[in-house]
């Protein structure tokens, strides 16, 4: 076999140590195991391949992709193509951080434990809430375990949640539900894009209601209505996000009453990279942290009374509480979560607030130069950095066209909303220029 | 942790095997854990309380009581209804390694059926489940 | 004994981010705006949030300075059992960071997102074939995310013949996150105690095994270590009685190319991929735990999998008895990509011998320490082995004490406490990638702090010393939490 460079041992290293063991080959290692147990194939995958055919083969996949700057993908819906500084890719990149593992050992990982205290205060701040974990997997997971810690603090056996979620993430609830003796109810939409409401009133025994805003239409939520609807109920307010960048224009769901926030945060200097991995945010009010989900970094004292931070609250956790745990999350999204809140910290209070201004304007920009083109917005809601456009019937043909102009005209919303024929979810971020939107809305004109 | 010869055994409180303790007190019953049991666990950080209300059964889950690194049970040494709980824990939850059968006291029973109370084991008998 | 690794070093200190910065600094270089700016509806406007205002120059000092504080696999062993953590190739992150895979959005018209769905495809084949199953799914984002999908399957499976069933059971020496992914299905645990080899015994397990218990959670090789040797009856009894037999794949390091897991009567497994193939830890992730299955539990795989039609990839959902998704779009294709190239550059000899070495590697370090340390089970040992700290225990000396000390020759700790059945357990897995020198060199320190334990316990006690930080209050982090600044 050609010499691996991840398997240091050489045949005389093995010699020595087979005869410290005092078994005669490596095979000998095994022979306690039974008989009929062992697998006596060889594995059927292909040959080792060399660095430098690993790096041709990567190549040719990788440039089969639609990516920019070669292609201009105007969508959205729960990923975001934004920006990434250099020096954050850079500091990412140290093996330190990529390498370590769980902080366990406080005292030999006081890097990850600061930065992760750091990623929680940004985020708390950033969502307006008390306290944020560790991270999670991703959006849809967290709206998951939110409604799953919001009938724990409740004690109740039924959520509400509104059909403008993100349709993947109401799904992996489903999912996650299925074998619980939990109900979940729907709640429709408006007209204008909004959540309906009027069914609440009449359901008491609630103990969640989720909402995203801004949903999947692009559309911002009335939360602090919701909230009021339902004040007296005893249901916690579950606040979702899939851009979480909104909040730098919007009031963040803190502000509006949310009892719980949780979304994606890919957004914060985090690749597409197709989907995964991701970052799940998760934040609450302080009174419910023992309910909460994931890790948690405190801050602390040493024995020489100097400060550091510490994994704390364990006891919540499954290597701990085991099958009483509030989860069964163990390895997170931590090196997302420190990606996260190098952006943040790149962006600054003042940069994000500039940057989120900017991406909205990009996208008012597009919306009306599809106005004047005359195509029809069909919700008249407040939007961030993506909205529904309904372009006239037989579009697809117009959509394919511009695909082979290597345009991506939005995502087709049927397969989600059968409703929402001829409907697309339309995405500007400050990564398109004028020029692409206005030669987008040219061809599309055609 | 200490030895068996260095913790406290009081002889005015019963004990259960699963380590809690029951007090007498006029027409309630005191309840907390044994000094054994709070040297096992180590510095406490957080004890879980019932609600001031709720009816149990002997044997029932009444609580949790948490260290850093571990989290047990706490079960009803005698069945009732919880008329008052030590809201001082949530503030100071070290008096159940201070004092854990004074100022560490948890729960106050009404209890249904006080000559339990009898059936628990005294002092003695309990220090010899420890050695056993 | 040669120099260790454990120094103090040239490592500075660094302020929280938020006393850093001065307003009006920046560290992101803004697009030019090309377009105006637009009123914002004053109802739903706020004020962004309040972030420190920080200069390139201030977030590189703040980040490399943190970094220096943490060990990691680039700067010495880690001998954690049960975490396999192996040496990260530097190609795979090469290969991961290509445009044409950062940039990809998921929801892409399919023949635009070839690459990607010819490398999950082929992804999932290697993976079927290295655990000797027959069907494999990507979309757990971690492994007790794995585990949850596998114990949804076995859910779904159960209920499609009638009965989902309440209860599993689980072995003293499972992972917590076993009985954890086994409640969130509704599940109630039974334990089961493993005998005096260390292993589950079929008698065991044909005592509590009924037409209410779903099935077991074993984990193969098993925390102690050990292979567990009775697992073909044990699997013939959970079968027997209508249950299946899950396996959690924490370990497949010890055995690839080895042992097929279906031979075993495993029904569904998953993968830690961040384990056994070599993608890094992140300092808690992402992960990423594939599940494989037997055919029968093939239609309840999440959706969409990955099709191959004609020469060409497609997602399709179309698999009616499919549990559903658990993650919004296809898992950690990031993750995905690194265990790819990992597996492309090994091969099937690269894998075995990986295999065989994490296994003598251990070996040579068990024999090499009995003695020193007490070994509970004295048998044969796969890529792990288990001591305890039953021969300190007359110096009034701990498992914790002696791992601290450890953090001062330049080590990071073993795993500790666990599994729950050995008291004061001390789980040493070194993995393949550690030469032989640096396993003498482990040796050597810990018969070290075994000599300090006995002649100067008190060094041990104050352990560690040469830390950024010294031994932390996690009491009062837990009494009184701080969790953001």
């Amino acid at each position: 076999m050609t010499r691996m460079r991840y398997l240091p041992h050489t045949p005389e290293d093995i010699a020595a140590m087979l005869k410290a063991v005092r078994i005669d080959s490596l095979e000998g290692l095994f022979a306690h195991i039974p008989d009929d147990c062992r697998r006596q194939e060889a594995l059927n995958i292909p040959e080792n391949l060399t660095e430098w055919e690993l790096n041709d083969h990567m190549d040719t996949l990788a440039g089969s992709m639609a990516v920019s700057p070669d292609y201009k993908v105007f969508m959205g819906a729960g990923s975001y193509e934004h920006h990434i500084p250099s020096a954050v890719s850079f500091l990412l990149g140290r093996s330190e951080f990529v390498t370590a593992y769980t902080p366990y050992q406080p005292e030999v990982s006081q890097g990850t434990l600061q930065a992760i205290y750091e990623y929680q205060t940004l985020t708390s701040r950033l969502l307006g809430m008390e306290v944020a974990n560790a991270s999670q997997y991703d959006g849809a997971s967290s709206l998951a375990e939110a409604m799953l810690m919001a009938i724990r603090v409740s004690r109740k056996k039924a959520v509400a949640i509104s059909r403008a979620v993100h349709p993947l993430y109401r799904r992996v609830l489903e999912t996650y539900f299925e074998p619980t003796d939990l109900e979940i109810r729907e709640l429709p939409y408006l007209g204008d894009g909004t959540t309906d409401l009027s069914s609440l009133n009449d359901m008491d025994d609630l103990g969640g209601v989720a909402v995203q805003s801004p949903n999947f239409f692009g559309c911002l939520e009335n939360v602090a209505d919701i909230k009021q609807t339902i004040e007296n109920k005893k249901a916690l307010l579950v606040v979702c996000f899939s851009e979480p960048l909104a909040y730098g224009i919007y009031k963040n769901p803190g502000e509006c009453g949310a009892d719980i926030a949780c979304g994606e945060g890919q957004s914060l200097g985090i690749p597409r990279m197709f989907g995964g991995p991701a970052l799940g945010m998760f934040a609450s009010k302080m009174k419910y942290v023992r309910n909460m989900p994931g890790r948690l970094v405190g801050e602390t004292v040493d024995l020489d009374g100097r400060r550091g931070h510490v994994l704390t609250l364990s006891t919540r956790e499954q290597h701990i509480r085991r099958e009483k745990a509030t989860s069964n999350i163990c390895t997170n999204n931590s090196l997302c979560a420190l990606a996260a809140v190098m952006y943040m910290a790149a962006l600054g209070g003042t940069g994000f607030k500039k940057l989120a201004q900017l991406n909205y304007d990009k996208a008012e920009y597009l919306k009306n130069a599809l106005t004047r083109g005359g195509f029809k917005l069909p919700f008249s809601r407040a939007t961030f950095n993506e909205f529904v456009v309904e372009f006239p019937a037989g579009f697809s043909k117009t959509y394919q066209r511009l695909l082979k102009k290597k345009m991506i005209a939005g995502l087709p919303l049927v397969d989600f909303y059968p409703e929402l024929k001829n409907h697309y979810l339309l995405c500007a971020t400050e990564t398109i220029t004028k020029a692409d939107i206005d030669t987008l809305v040219q061809e599309i004109k055609k | 942790m200490k030895e068996l010869n260095e913790l406290k055994f009081p002889d005015d409180v019963r004990y259960a095997e699963s380590h809690e303790w029951a007090r007498s007190e006029g027409d309630r019953v005191k309840v907390g854990i044994s000094d054994y049991a709070q040297d096992q666990l180590g510095d406490i950080v957080f004890v879980e309380l019932p609600e001031v209300g709720d009816t149990l059964d002997k044997g029932e889950e009444f609580g949790t009581v948490e260290s850093v690194k571990a989290v047990s049970e706490l079960y009803m040494p005698l069945a009732g209804e919880v008329v008052a709980i030590n809201e001082t824990l949530e503030d100071a939850p070290e008096k159940v390694n201070n004092t854990p059968y004074g100022d560490g006291w948890m729960i106050e029973i009404k209890a249904e059926n006080p000559s339990e109370l009898d059936g628990l084991l005294d002092n003695d008998a309990y220090l010899g489940t420890l050695k056993g | 004994m040669k120099e260790t690794a454990g120094t103090t070093g040239l490592i500075f200190n660094e302020p929280l981010l938020w006393e850093k910065g001065k307003t009006g600094r920046t560290a992101f270089s803004l697009p030019r705006r090309d377009v105006k700016e637009h009123p914002i509806d004053k109802n739903l406007k706020g004020d962004g949030p309040g972030f420190p205002d920080l200069s390139e120059v201030d977030i590189v000092r703040h980040y490399i300075r943190l970094s220096q504080w943490n060990f990691s696999v680039d700067s010495g062993m880690y001998p954690l059992g049960s975490c396999t953590m192996k040496y990260n190739p530097k190609t795979n992150e090469r290969q991961s960071a290509l445009p044409g895979f950062a940039m990809a959005h998921p929801l892409l018209p399919q023949p635009l997102s070839q690459g990607v769905l010819k490398l999950m495809f082929e992804l999932e084949q290697y993976l079927t074939e290295i655990t000797g199953m027959d069907a494999t799914t990507l979309q757990p984002a971690a492994g007790a995310h794995g585990e949850l999908t596998g114990m949804l399957i076995v859910y779904a499976y159960l209920k499609s013949k009638g009965n989902p069933r309440t209860k599993i059971l689980v072995p003293d020496t499972a992972h917590g996150t076993n009985p954890a992914s086994a409640s969130l299905c509704g599940y109630r645990s039974i334990p089961l105690k493993s005998n005096e080899r260390g292993v589950i015994s079929p008698q065991a397990v044909d005592d509590l095994m009924d037409e209410d218990t779903a099935g077991i959670m074993v984990t193969n090789p098993n925390t102690l270590g050990l292979f567990e040797e009775n697992i073909k009856a044990v699997a013939d009894i959970v079968h027997a009685k209508g249950g299946l037999v899950y396996c959690d794949g924490a370990n497949m390091n010890a055995v690839m190319g080895i042992v097929n897991m279906s031979d075993l009567g495993v029904d569904v497994l998953h993968l830690n991929l961040h384990k056994t193939f070599s993608t890094p830890h992140g300092g808690g992730g992402p992960g990423s735990g594939p599940v494989c299955v037997r055919k029968n539990l093939e239609p309840f795989l999440p959706v969409p999998r990955v099709i191959s039609k004609k020469g060409k990839y497609e997602l399709s959902e179309d698999f009616p008895d499919s549990i559903g998704k658990v993650h919004a779009f296809y898992g950690n294709i990031g993750v995905m990509i690194r265990a790819y190239s990992y597996i492309r550059n090994m091969g099937p000899d690269g894998l075995k011998k990986a295999s065989q070495l994490a296994v003598l590697n251990a070996a040579y370090i068990k024999d090499n320490l009995k003695g020193t340390f007490h070994l509970p089970y004295d048998r044969p040992c796969m890529h792990e082995c288990v001591f305890s700290d039953k021969l300190q225990e007359p110096y009034r000396v701990t498992t914790l004490d002696m791992v601290k000390r450890l953090m001062d020759y330049g080590f990071h700790p073993p795993t500790i406490y666990f599994p729950l059945v050995v008291p004061g357990a001390i789980m040493i897995e070194p993995t393949e990638t550690e030469s032989k020198e640096d396993i003498d060199l482990f040796v050597e320190s810990m018969k070290a702090i075994a000599r300090e334990a006995q002649e100067n316990p008190e060094l041990l006690h104050a352990a560690p010393q040469k830390t950024k930080r010294r031994r932390l209050d996690e009491t009062s982090a837990a009494r009184k939490p701080r969790l953001s600044g």
